[in-house]
């Protein structure tokens, strides 16, 4: 029998991580992508190859780094602890973190796509307008840009959701606290419980096809120029 | 109104190094810069409305300095008051055309116009020949909208000056002679002074009374089109001169001989 307690907790755990994951990443994203597109600076590629690093890493690795990062005894965690008493191991903060590292590099490529594809002279015109860098953003570029951003955000979140691990390195598998729908199907294979490993795959694939399908609506032109 | 502008600016690229070094003063309303593409119109155009920034030099527009290099000063583009109209127009694809309008006096916390701001839009929209398209995106528009559309909403900060960068080439060439009246119009109407980027002779001869020919990056000639003999009596334009005019100084090559035809006998 599946119990509710095996499936749903895991999931809404899950949609919490990555939820959370998404905006971390997004802001970010948007952030650094913006710099990237818009400003010259020595070392921008540099730059750009590592907000693309952790698509290419292997989860466990980027996990060992957040450990030596965040840990009790990491460069940050150890300020963390002893300033805030917040540690980040064995949390499901701590799990945000690391779904929103591996997630990062798919909003942070998309965004910055989407804003070289704003065209110059847009922001050029309001420019001319009398408008200030903060407005021309928030009323020009921004607006240009937000379908790529959001169809990233969206390929972000679904990276998120499927986690393994990174997640496993810094949150570990406490069932209820950290346990996410891609460990719990870990653990119910080890476990020999096949019907709930088959419910949790369905529920995640119905998941990751959805969002898949929605950011391709996205991502097609809407303005005919 | 008088424009002071002596600018110099060197761009690299991996190919070629172009310096643009342009000085002029046009006392005229209307002002026309001529001269073959690559020429440097546009960048003296953009440098002047502060979207390029010059290496060295001045622009000074009304008495009012927006650059000097010797003494620090480049105001802003959006501190300029110049209004721009781009070549494709460069309206805002994602906003209708009332917003496209009204661009330059709504503000990002502002849900509404206020009432004076909106009457004025209104106004334009108007003049322009807009009323009924409010709603529309640019994309629904034509060619003459577009422009009517670009004008307004340059027009509508009331600028000091209007730069405009080829403002007819997106036009079929029927269109393109009513819109150049109607610009004529525009200018007396608005009484801003216009600088036009153009390389038809046609425009020279309707909208010119001073004449900047740019070539290989230098002001090559500065003609006063307001008298004889580019004008005649009446103070029409002598289209025939200003053409010749603008053919002897374009053209490197001197044109091919015509061949002589023979009468048969």
């Amino acid at each position: 029998m599946i119990t509710s307690q095996e499936v749903f907790i895991p999931l809404i755990l899950t949609l919490k991580v990555a939820g959370w994951a998404t905006v971390l990443a997004t802001l970010f994203g948007i952030a650094i992508a913006l710099a990237v597109a818009r400003l010259r600076f020595p070392g921008r590629e540099v730059l750009d190859a590592m907000m693309t690093l952790p698509m290419v890493m292997p989860p466990t690795v980027l996990g060992y780094y957040l450990l030596v990062l965040v840990g009790r005894r990491g460069v940050i965690g150890e300020w963390l602890y002893d300033k805030l008493g917040i540690s980040l191991v064995f949390t499901w903060q701590g799990a945000v973190i690391a779904a929103a590292v591996v997630a990062f590099p798919l909003v942070y490529k998309a965004a910055r796509a989407a804003f070289e594809g704003v065209e110059r002279q847009f922001e050029q015109a309001a420019r001319v307008l009398g408008k200030s860098e903060f407005e021309v953003f928030i009323r020009v570029t921004l607006p240009l840009a937000w379908r790529g951003i959001l169809a990233g955000a969206m390929l972000s979140f679904a990276r998120a959701l499927g986690e393994f691990g990174a997640t496993l390195m810094v949150a570990g598998s406490l069932p209820g606290r950290t346990q996410t729908l891609s460990i719990a199907v870990y653990e119910a294979v080890q476990a020999g419980k096949d019907d709930v490993a088959n419910f949790l795959v369905i529920v995640t694939s119905i998941v990751c096809i959805s969002i898949l399908l929605a950011s391709g609506r996205l991502l097609q032109p809407r303005y005919a120029v | 109104m008088r424009l002071e502008i002596d600018i110099r600016k060197t761009l690299r690229s991996n190919r070629r190094d172009f310096t643009l070094d342009v000085k002029f003063v046009c006392d005229d309303e209307l002002g026309v810069i001529f001269g073959p593409s690559g020429a440097g119109k546009s960048l003296t155009l953009r440098a002047i409305a502060g979207l390029e920034k010059p290496d060295y030099g001045r622009i000074i527009i009304g008495g009012r300095v927006l650059f000097d290099s010797t003494a620090g000063i480049d105001v802003a583009a959006s501190e300029r008051a110049v209004g721009y109209l781009f070549q494709d127009y460069a309206l805002f694809p994602h906003l209708t055309v009332e917003e496209n309008v009204a661009f330059g006096l709504s503000r990002w916390w502002q849900r509404k116009l206020p009432v004076v701001a909106a009457r004025r839009v209104a106004e334009l929209m108007e003049l322009f020949e807009l009323r009924g398209l409010n709603n529309a995106y640019p994309a629904q528009l034509s060619g003459g909208q577009r422009q009517r559309a670009a004008l307004a909403r340059a027009l509508i900060r009331q600028p000091d000056v209007l730069l405009l960068d080829e403002p007819f080439a997106a036009l079929d060439p029927m269109l393109r002679s009513r819109m150049r009246r109607e610009l004529v119009n525009t200018r007396a109407l608005f009484k801003v002074p216009m600088l036009v980027i153009s390389h038809d002779p046609e425009d020279v001869a309707v909208l010119g009374q001073t004449l900047l020919l740019l070539d290989h990056g230098r002001v090559a000639k500065t003609v006063d089109l307001k008298v004889a003999p580019y004008r005649d009596g009446e103070g029409r334009a002598s289209e025939r001169s200003i053409r010749g005019l603008l053919t002897n100084e374009v053209e490197e090559e001197p044109p091919l001989p015509r061949p002589t035809i023979r009468a048969v006998k």
